[in-house]
């Protein structure tokens, strides 16, 4: 019985294809080496190249490696709009040593979903998703206790929710109760006009930094360079750095 | 504006991480080129009235920080992330016993 199962699978062997990028992508096909997910790259893979380069294209700025042309992960070819997005994009392929490691080539990433657009989302479906945070704003959800997490949560998010609040001239407030504070539909609607001012690019990207800070607010504030990344972090992350300091302290 | 420290900082921050980044050859690559290209056409000083030089400078600082934090979660990756499994051999030689070895290959 097994070497019949054997004889059946040497079989099918000459008419299964390896799946293997066609040498013009840099990027992978739609099929990983890992098999049929389709927008998942590969985790590394041996640098190939010698030259990064920069060439400016019809649609904008694209990236050459030695003499191929960079595309995305959906086949199209790697345009950007504005060359120092360029330039850092091309470093981040230059730094790769002996195997590209994909996960540290952030820029190259936000690129491609720019690009292809996977989640195939409109403007408004984008700007939909980001106004939504704001229900759900980290920098509006209080806790009660611990008295010194409250303080704290009060003398670092209050400031920035009153900057927003006095910048866009909107009501958002902050809130003990589960269900989060009450936006007015107005503030909304402010962000919703304001975040409509923003190109398809910019948008990505503004969406993508809401999802990882968990916060509308601080984002914003982030944009307007009201803040930096650093203290943008910091604050969305301030129930975790609280908890790691009473865990330092509990065992000096 | 919080506290973003002087544009000179900044500008040997980004060339520091540039170094690191590409090797020896790295006042050759665009990046280096045009960082200072851009610092130099500002000409960025430590005052705060033009709002041109408060964009770069707070752009500039923002890739420093990407620079850096990719370079330090490369470096944590590197050191603690997991091997993987070990494979039944070397889980065989860590108590000092080999695998028999089958001519027919397993059954």
């Amino acid at each position: 019985m097994w070497c019949g199962c054997r004889r059946l699978l040497w079989g099918r062997f000459p008419t299964v294809r390896l799946p293997r990028p066609p040498p013009a992508a840099a990027g992978s096909g739609p099929v990983g080496p890992g098999g049929g997910r389709a927008y998942a790259p590969p985790a590394e893979r041996k640098r190939f190249y010698q030259n990064v380069s920069i060439s400016q294209g019809e649609g904008g700025f694209e990236i050459n490696l030695d003499h191929r042309k960079l595309k995305t992960p959906q086949a199209k070819l790697f345009t950007v709009p504005s060359e120092a997005l360029a330039i850092a994009v091309a470093t981040e392929w230059d730094s790769q040593k002996d195997t590209i490691k994909f996960y540290t080539m952030h820029l190259t990433t936000l690129c491609n979903t720019a690009l292809d657009n996977p989640t195939q989302r409109n403007k408004m479906q984008l700007i939909r998703a980001a106004v939504k945070f704001l229900e759900t704003d980290t920098v509006c959800y209080r806790v009660e206790e611990p008295a010194a997490l409250a303080e704290l949560q009060k003398n670092e998010w209050d400031p920035v929710v009153a900057w927003a609040e006095k910048r866009y001239n909107v009501a958002i407030g902050s809130s003990t109760s589960i269900l989060g504070p009450n936006i007015p539909a107005s503030t909304k609607e402010t962000f919703i006009s304001h975040l409509a001012s923003y190109n398809m690019w910019a948008l990505q990207g503004i969406e993508y930094v809401i999802t990882q800070l968990k916060s509308l607010i601080l984002s914003m504030g982030l944009i307007d360079r009201h803040i930096t990344v650093e203290k943008a972090v910091l604050l969305s992350r301030l129930e975790e750095e609280y908890q790691g300091f009473c865990v330092r302290r509990q065992y000096r | 504006m919080a506290a973003l420290g002087s544009p000179l900082q900044t500008f040997r921050g980004l060339l520091r991480e540039l170094r690191h980044a590409s090797g020896r050859p790295y006042r050759d690559t665009p990046a280096y080129q045009h960082i200072v290209a851009t610092f130099r056409a500002h000409r960025v000083t430590s005052q705060k009235l033009c709002r041109a030089q408060q964009e770069l400078h707070f752009q500039a600082a923002t890739y420093l920080c990407l620079l850096r934090s990719v370079r330090e979660h490369t470096a944590l990756h590197r050191e603690y992330h997991g091997k993987g499994e070990r494979s039944p051999e070397e889980v065989a030689g860590l108590v000092g016993f080999r695998l028999p070895q089958q001519p027919g290959g397993k059954g």
